[in-house]
């Protein structure tokens, strides 16, 4: 059986930096997730995909990834979607002064 | 006299790096799809992780001199964010590299004779050993010749660029093992017979989602029969390991569903037919290594200075109890240098720090500098009437630590703040553990706290004392622990305990485990040793003694 449709965004890496992407409405990357199309129905995630998977030249691995709707835009509805949209959590170089 | 990390030759490196430029090129202009690339960028060590490529580089047998760490700084602070992290594979990480700079950066590398080949993909990786090789005074004779052999051996050799899957090899020439080699697809164990020395082969080893520790298939192997036997295990595995599942693609699933007699007699039978074809020359090689890696000459130093700053300092004796170890020239230590500052990242070492290491190898270490499969770097050659010199200035750049070997020393795998596969956090729970177990650790005494942030196990939570497996249960960040493994010569597995904990309720849970060690251990008693007495029962009661109560509430 198929996996049921979840409502979200479409999300990469960039080609060049590495970094987390996000698909926009208009076409473009965008690097927050707020400002992602909020895709609801199959045919448009498809369809999104399908524009992401054209651009190697800038997109690394799209996929969908399911999201919430907000106020404020998409947010991610589970921690490994949280981490990719807001970096490492770790306090990391505290110890050496190093934001 | 052989420089003995000469090999791969300079011209090869090159090479390798204009023919990964040329690939980096490619894929930028859209010459090569993503689909091409990944298997040519993963030859040269560069993952895609999750917020950034990640570039891994061998450091061999964990062995570096100071102008390579000088150089691991620089790169660190030319095409990163200043700062590197040591793995548990005697690898560096570089967690932020962007893609057109990676070139430029293993060519820099290959200025100091260090690269990023074989440090991914189905080849055999870095050769790992001892990272006290050479120096620790119960060593039988120094692994790294032999480790260096291998290498030479492995490193682009055509047969094995294309194995079932991954092939670990590490080595040992000390009765205490600190390389956990039966963790390994093979390992060499250096031993003594009658007199002669030869070696001990392990296979079969490794963690993962079935942990299997590793089995002797050979006793002992003469010394010349070494490359060639190594040949017939690897031809052996590279022709039965099965490629039709990956997850029974390593060679401990082939010698567990083969059985380690039948396994054996097939190598026996490639030994016979390869043996004749090793006529010297791998020896030749051996005897040259050998002489590269002579014990260094250390001029004998009064220890006095030690002794008074010992008597009158109590940080620095401190350290030097707790971060010392004991060195085959008594007037000689070796000093570990904690990476594990209480609530900082694990194995990170910032460009500053990796400099002051590399003169402080230079000023007082022979020029040495080692990393350890607990992520800890080492100065391997310190006179004693060094050590108040060193501690002062490793204490100035927050590395003075004392916590080697200590319950705040925690292996952690980058867990899901780096790592594309991670099912969850490892480093922020390393860091509270370290944090909360703080002022009491040095009571607590020998503790091996290990943390892996997915079923991969590379934070090796299998061999912890305490290991902590962070998984993703149902969205939600979920912690299971395992009680009374070894990573030492007698290898072991720990046990599962039972249900795991919330990221808000591991440290808590660990803490309870400490304390209930505290309150169960007879004099002498290091955890391990009390869980072999009691049987980790009362442990348990402790771990969910908590959870039963509040549960009740």
């Amino acid at each position: 059986m198929a996996k049921r449709f979840q409502p979200g965004i479409v999300s990469a890496n960039d080609l060049l930096s590495g970094a987390v992407i996000y698909l926009a409405a208009d076409g473009k990357w965008v690097s927050t997730m707020s400002g992602a199309e909020f895709i609801t129905d199959e045919e448009r995630a498809a369809e999104r995909l399908s524009l992401a998977e054209s651009q190697p030249e800038i997109a690394v691995g799209p996929y969908l990834a399911p999201a919430d709707n907000s106020d404020n835009g998409p947010v991610p509805n589970h921690f490994r979607e949280s981490f990719r949209a807001a970096g490492p959590s770790a306090p990391a170089r505290k110890s050496w002064g190093i934001a | 006299m052989l420089d003995a990390q000469s090999n791969p030759t300079r011209t090869y490196l090159d090479r390798r790096v204009e023919e990964f430029r040329a690939q980096v090129q490619r894929r930028i202009d859209g010459s090569l799809t993503e689909d091409e690339f990944r298997p040519l960028r993963l030859m040269n060590g560069l993952y895609l992780q999750l917020h950034a490529y990640m570039l891994r580089v061998a450091i061999p047998y964990g062995t570096l001199n100071a102008d390579q760490l000088d150089v691991l700084a620089e790169i660190s602070e030319r095409w990163d964010r200043g700062y590197g992290h040591f793995t548990t594979r005697q690898n560096i990480q570089y967690n932020w590299p962007k893609l057109p700079d990676v070139p430029d950066m293993l060519a820099r590398l290959a200025d100091v004779n260090l690269h990023a080949i074989q440090t991914s993909g189905n080849t055999i990786r870095n050769v790992t050993a001892d990272p006290l090789a050479g120096a620790h005074a119960d060593e039988l004779m120094d692994p790294r010749p032999v480790a260096e052999l291998i290498r030479i051996w492995s490193t682009d050799h055509p047969e094995y660029q294309f194995l079932g899957r991954k092939f670990k090899i590490a080595v040992t020439g000390s009765p205490n093992d600190r390389a956990v080699t039966k963790a390994h697809d093979l390992a060499v164990r250096i031993v003594e017979r009658d007199g002669e020395v030869g070696y001990q082969i392990i296979v079969g080893g490794g963690l993962g989602r079935t942990p299997v520790v590793g089995k002797v298939i050979r006793d002992f192997l003469p010394q010349a029969d070494l490359l060639p036997y190594l040949e017939a295990v690897l031809s052996v595995y590279n022709l039965a390991g099965r490629r039709d599942n990956k997850y029974k693609a390593r060679i401990k699933i082939t010698v567990n569903e083969m059985g380690l007699e039948e396994f054996s007699a097939l190598v026996d039978e490639a030994f016979a037919r390869i043996r004749p074809e090793f006529k010297g020359a791998d020896q030749d090689l051996l005897a040259e290594l050998q002489v590269a890696f002579e014990p260094p000459a250390l001029p004998a130093r009064d220890t006095d200075a030690y002794e008074a700053a010992r008597a009158a300092d109590p940080v620095f004796r401190s350290w030097s109890d707790i971060n010392l170890r004991p060195h085959f020239q008594d007037d000689h230590a070796i000093a570990m240098i904690s990476l594990k500052p209480h609530g900082g990242v694990p194995g990170d070492a910032s460009a500053d720090q990796m400099r002051l290491v590399a003169a402080l190898a230079r000023k007082f270490g022979n020029n040495e500098i080692r990393v350890t499969q607990e992520q800890n770097l080492v100065l391997p050659h310190v006179a004693k009437a060094d050590l108040p010199a060193l501690h002062a200035e490793l204490k100035a750049a927050g590395l003075a630590t004392a916590n080697v070997g200590l319950a705040s020393d925690i292996i952690a795998c980058p867990g899901m703040d780096y790592c594309a596969l991670a099912t969850a956090r490892s480093i922020p729970i390393a860091q509270q553990i370290a944090e909360r177990l703080e002022d009491y650790e040095v009571e607590v005494g020998e503790m091996a706290i290990k943390i892996s942030g997915c079923i991969n196990a590379c934070g090796h939570h299998h061999l912890g004392d305490i290991g902590i497996l962070g998984l993703d249960r149902a969205g939600v960040e979920n912690y299971q622990i395992t009680l009374g493994g070894d990573a030492g010569a007698d290898l072991k597995i720990g046990d599962k305990t039972g249900p795991g904990f919330g990221y808000d309720e591991v440290t808590d849970a660990i803490e309870r485990l400490i304390l209930a060690y505290l309150d169960l251990r007879a004099e002498g008693e290091r955890f391990r040793d009390t869980i072999a007495r009691t049987g980790s029962e009362p442990f348990k009661a402790a771990l969910y003694e908590e959870e039963g109560n509040r549960d009740a509430a």
